[in-house]
């Protein structure tokens, strides 16, 4: 591939390249917010929000990723129609395209995301609450400082594999014809007939980040490490 | 009445079938130190969990200090506040430094500022014997000082009365007199504590009182003395000699 092809291809796949981690980061967040509280009320919840925490992880982590997307972008305007035939309001359910991406792999996200914090919820010892109840906390005090800031730690090398699985499942999102990276290389394509080309192109900016990524992720992983508070031994 | 630190009143827990308190009646007195013995599985942790409420018991009342924590709308956390309680296997918090386990509750229930807490958790620690530890993360600690740490956080919160399960007993034994130490340290400090141990140095040593648990009731009590040298029931007689057998190493002797 020469210079001047790059320099002519190069201002699309960045914009594309924008999108996507724009795409990524705001489902890698908007997860976050859903995994943290799904996860605390699927191990502590009362029995009926236990079950909604695990309806919500088991439908999300068990349909196809296009199905929801599909769902949420085309099912829901149908949904809001039908609604509107009852007389109810509910313009709010039709999302343009970005919308619906982030609202899809945002929930997606948190479905995943909320095991991995409930498995590291669980590698905590029920003493170490017990001793928090002891010592006067609430149990919510007992979750806030003690639990969660050690299942966050011990959550981090899952949430690395969730940040690097988004950022190429993020590519999905060219089914609703969302410019991101995948769809701007297809976009050029059928512009320049060079697939291979331009296709390897792709494929080497998505490892650039995804490594790029892994390794702030390992440093961050580095950084929050505290002596014997690791997923395996779990003892205090 | 008498100025009963901790009063337990017809206490009942059941698990599923299996009844594990059948009526326990207690009173302790500000400055005893109480040692409970009794075979496994006879519902000793069951009635110290009972004392401050981490378990719910099915029937019966309790009282610390004169405020009732089985009260309907009693403040659990504000009376569990004065009851310290150390456990078996330590439960040190693992994200947190020897410093951080005694700060935590100083800040969050206490609402001490950061610190006035870490002047109290130093004190405290040295009350221990390991200032020089203070930095150090649970993991980077011997089971010994795992356990004074525990101590140093009940400590802290600046308790009526001391419950202790089993302080020792996941202990190498060369770990377990550093431990006994501290807290016959706190007996002659006139703290009060309600043990239960198998360490019957200990308990000759600095012990007022001694129980005999068997089957979800106290099949005996009385003064350590008597309890030892002269024990009025076949079983407490059969039990001590047990583990006099299997314990009867007393360390901790210094
Ligand atoms: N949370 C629980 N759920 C079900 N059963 C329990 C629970 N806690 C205790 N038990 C049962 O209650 C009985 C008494 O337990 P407890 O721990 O109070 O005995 P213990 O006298 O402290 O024994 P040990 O000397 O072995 O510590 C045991 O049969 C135990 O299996
Ligand atoms: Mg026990």
């Amino acid at each position: 591939m020469d210079v001047t092809f790059w320099e002519m291809i190069w201002p699309a796949l960045g914009r594309g390249l924008l999108t996507t981690l724009q795409i990524s980061a705001v489902a890698l967040t908007l997860g976050f917010l859903m995994g943290i509280p799904a996860a605390l009320l699927r191990v502590y919840g009362p029995k009926w929000l236990r079950w909604l925490s695990v309806g919500y992880i088991e439908i999300f982590r068990g349909t196809p990723l296009l199905v929801q997307l599909f769902v949420i972008y085309y099912g829901l305007p149908d949904l809001a129609r039908a609604l509107e035939g009852l007389g109810i309001e509910a313009q709010f359910l039709v999302l343009d395209r970005m919308l619906a991406a982030y609202v899809a792999l945002g929930l997606n996200s948190g479905a995943y995301q909320a095991e991995y914090f409930r498995s590291a919820i669980q590698a905590i010892s029920s003493g170490q609450i017990m001793a928090a109840r002891a010592l006067g906390m609430s149990q919510f005090q007992a979750v806030t400082h003690i639990v969660l800031p050690q299942a966050l730690r011990l959550a981090i090398p899952a949430w690395s594999n969730e940040v690097a699985y988004m950022v190429k499942y993020t590519s999905v999102v060219f089914i609703i014809s969302v410019p991101d990276l995948l769809a701007r290389g297809q976009f050029i394509i059928s512009k320049y007939y060079n697939p291979m080309e331009i296709l390897l192109t792709v494929g080497a900016i998505y490892l650039m980040i995804v490594l790029g990524l892994s390794t702030i992720m390992g440093k961050i992983e580095r950084a929050a490490t505290i002596p014997g508070l690791q997923m395996e031994v779990e003892r205090g | 009445m008498s100025n009963a630190i901790v009063r337990v009143e017809n206490l009942h827990k059941a698990y599923g079938d299996t009844e594990v308190l059948k009526g326990v009646n207690l009173e302790v007195d500000e400055g005893e130190v109480l040692v409970v013995i009794g075979p496994s599985g006879t519902g000793k942790s069951t009635m110290l969990r009972c004392i401050n409420l981490l378990t719910r018991p099915d029937q019966g009342r309790v009282w610390v200090a004169g405020d009732e924590i089985t009260a309907p709308h009693a403040d659990v956390n504000q009376i569990r506040e004065r009851v310290g309680m150390v456990f078996q296997d330590f439960n040190l918090f693992s994200h947190l430094t020897a410093e951080g386990n005694v700060m935590v509750a100083l800040t969050k229930v206490k609402k001490m500022s950061k610190d006035e807490a870490r002047k109290l958790a130093m004190f405290e620690l040295e009350r221990v014997g390991l200032s020089d530890k203070a930095q150090l993360y649970p993991a980077q600690l011997s089971g010994g000082q795992k356990q004074r740490v525990a101590i140093a956080r009940a400590l802290a919160m600046d308790p009526s009365v001391m419950l202790f399960d089993e302080p020792t007993s996941a202990l190498d034994p060369e770990l377990i007199g550093e431990v006994l130490e501290v807290m016959k340290k706190l007996a002659r400090e006139g703290m009060t504590m309600i043990v239960v141990t198998h360490e019957m140095g200990f308990a000759r040593e600095v012990s007022t009182r001694m129980i005999f648990m068997e089957h979800g009731v106290i099949a005996e009590q009385g003064p350590t003395q008597q309890l030892f040298y002269n024990p009025q029931h076949p079983r407490t007689r059969e039990f001590l000699g047990k583990i006099t057998e299997l314990y009867g190493h007393e360390q901790g002797e210094a």
